[in-house]
């Protein structure tokens, strides 16, 4: 649509013949642009506007069409639903729970794994190998460890004393921890990369000028590693919390949201109530609230990087 | 064994060498031994996690190669039961639909692939060198594009499927994964940093623009296809959720679909569902090996993430 509407008038107002060079560099632009535009505005674009748009009405699964004008009641209905406050809710905690070791745990071993330099192969194969692999591939490996008196998890527990432990995945209050646990030791490994990434960026003069000054190893980390990786360490939370605000999989995979709603999150909460409830037009609005909640995140992304990177400049 | 390779580590690095905190190039002796004590305790302790992290996939190896009998009867059973054996794997390799999940995914990854890397990259040449008008707005509708997370969508994009009938088809899960406005940004990069010497003599001897991309740039780019292209196979392969919603036919489904079913078809049979995800995970394992670099440096630059 922009598209032509842009593109014409420069195509009618430069004479052919004359300026050929920026006549054919305009239509060249345009047609190199729109195969990729073409699917961007199918399933980024209209979905987002269709989603907008079913969030102010009855839609369902079951009837074609829109179906009748709801106004904002299923964003009333969502507001003032305990269901999304929980999945809410969980979603937090999910990010509370995983984000903090994530950023830690990742920082160490990156910093550890930077010092050694020999066998680091072997401890990217450890710790980066997860984060590439299925989702439900590490969710049939977790189910299985955090399997009832008999799982692996269980035995440990046992061995260390505990008399009765409790099952993980089946009790409230320890689910969440089970699916924050699977999904550490998923996906540290992107973290893990991007820090020693970063610790590479390092120029090692500083490490020696602190060296001369006699600044002990300690020292060093605390004034020159950490403060030089503050534009890594922003990304890598950004990054994480974005990411656990969409948390899906795991919970899908591990508890279905249960037991009972106790790990339900907000996408479990638009997938339940879109294919489960075939209420399209209320799960739209849980989905622009959980999509605008995203964007506030992402948009205090860029500004940070921007802010960052005008300081530095 | 790793004790021996840190000192040799510490004692090769005394000159400041080691990046992150290398040892001071005074000859204090003091500082020297603390340096080489920080070496050791780092390997150690990395040690320890490697092992810690690597524990749940050799766990879930060890239960696929045990007979689903043992492992019925809980953890000490398996780690007990050395009698090793491949009948969860002939199993799951003769029967199951494991074959066409595998087809599944290599198809639909494949085509998305495909697609994404070779329209990305055309609009991301156009956005890199071609001048037209509405540049600046195809650019900043890229930026906003960023920031839509595709699976927020899924509801609006079922619906979108279903209203042309492409339910239960491979289209419905390449489709939807083609527009993955990243690529565009990191061939964007990639291409403003091309010197332009051999375009502009492309173009003195008239080839046009769809020559001078085909031929110059992208031979040029090889190594920004490759990453780009192992980071997408990656990514549409364990996507869960698209398919998950999209695709309801067994024989259709993509490798986490048929996972994801396993759990409750397979029941007590649980060495049979260590193998099966044993098996989902293979291929990409297989590809970290042969790809290492290019999968770490393509995760590291365009800073995907799930």
């Amino acid at each position: 649509m922009t598209a032509q509407t842009l593109a014409t008038p420069s195509a009618a107002t430069v004479p052919a013949g004359r300026a050929k060079t920026p006549l054919s560099s305009a239509r060249a632009g345009w047609l190199f642009v729109a195969p990729f535009g073409v699917f961007y505005l199918l399933f980024l674009v209209w979905p987002v506007i269709y989603m907008f748009i079913t969030s102010f009405f009855h839609t369902t699964l079951v009837k074609p069409g829109f179906g009748n004008f709801a106004g904002f009641a299923n964003y009333r209905e969502m507001l003032t639903k305990p269901e999304f406050w929980s999945a809410l809710w969980h979603t937090i905690q999910f990010t509370i729970y995983t984000v903090p070791p994530l950023v830690i745990l990742a920082f160490v071993f990156a910093v550890l794994a930077n010092r050694v330099r020999r066998g680091q192969w072997f401890f990217r194969l450890a710790f980066f190998v997860p984060f590439i692999l299925p989702s439900a591939a590490i969710g049939l490996i977790w189910f299985f460890i955090f399997t009832p008196s008999t799982g692996l998890w269980n035995g440990f527990q046992t061995w260390l004393g505990v008399a009765d432990p409790a099952p993980v995945l089946g009790t409230p209050a320890l689910a969440m921890i089970g699916i924050a646990i699977t999904t550490i030791w998923w996906t540290i490994g992107f973290n893990f990369i991007l820090y020693l990434a970063g610790l590479q960026d390092i120029p090692r003069e500083i490490y020696e000028a602190a060296a001369v000054d006699g600044a002990s190893t300690w020292r060093q980390i605390r004034s020159i590693t950490i403060p030089l990786l503050s534009r890594t360490t922003t990304l890598v939370v950004l990054l994480q919390i974005i990411a656990s605000l969409k948390i899906f999989d795991q919970v899908y995979l591990l508890t279905a949201g249960g037991p009972g709603i106790s790990t339900q999150v907000l996408l479990g909460l638009v997938t339940t109530t879109a294919f489960s409830d075939y209420r399209v037009g209320a799960a739209s609005a849980a989905s622009v609230l959980l999509f605008i909640v995203i964007l506030i995140v992402t948009l205090l992304r860029q500004v940070v990087e921007r802010v960052q990177q005008r300081r530095e400049a | 064994m790793s004790s021996e390779t840190a000192e040799g580590t510490g004692r090769r690095h005394n000159d400041g060498v080691s990046i992150a905190a290398p040892a001071p190039r005074t000859a204090d002796n003091g500082g020297k031994n603390s340096e080489l004590t920080f070496t050791i305790i780092s390997w150690a302790v990395l040690l320890v996690f490697a092992i810690l992290w690597l524990i749940p996939s050799l766990w879930a190896l060890k239960t696929s190669l045990t007979s689903n009998a043992t492992s019925s009867l809980g953890a000490e059973a398996i780690l007990a039961d050395w009698n090793l054996t491949l009948g969860s794997y002939a199993t799951l390799l003769k029967g199951g639909d494991i074959w066409n999940w595998y087809l599944a995914s290599v198809i639909t990854s494949v085509i998305t692939v495909l697609l994404t890397v070779f329209f990305g990259s055309m609009a991301a040449y156009a956005l890199s060198r071609l001048r037209f008008r509405g540049r600046r707005l195809v650019f900043l509708l890229m930026i906003g594009g960023i920031m839509i997370p595709p699976q927020v969508l899924i509801v609006p994009v079922f619906q979108e499927l279903n209203a042309v009938g492409l339910l239960n088809t491979y289209w419905s899960v390449i489709l939807p994964q083609v527009p993955a406005v990243i690529a565009v940004f990191v061939f964007k990069q990639f291409f403003d940093g091309l010197p332009k010497d051999f375009e502009e003599a492309a173009r003195i001897d008239g080839a046009g623009f769809w020559t001078t991309y085909r031929t110059i740039i992208l031979p040029l780019s090889r190594p920004v296809i490759g990453a780009m292209s192992i980071v997408t196979f990656v990514g549409v392969w364990n996507n869960l959720i698209l398919p998950l919603f999209v695709l309801s036919n067994p024989k259709l489904m993509t490798i986490p679909v048929g996972l994801a079913t396993v759990q409750g078809s397979y029941g007590q049979r649980l060495s049979d569902i260590q193998a099966s995800s044993i098996l989902g995970a293979l291929p990409l394992v297989i590809l970290f090996l042969i790809f290492q670099r290019r999968i770490v440096e393509g995760v590291a630059g365009s800073g995907l993430k799930g």
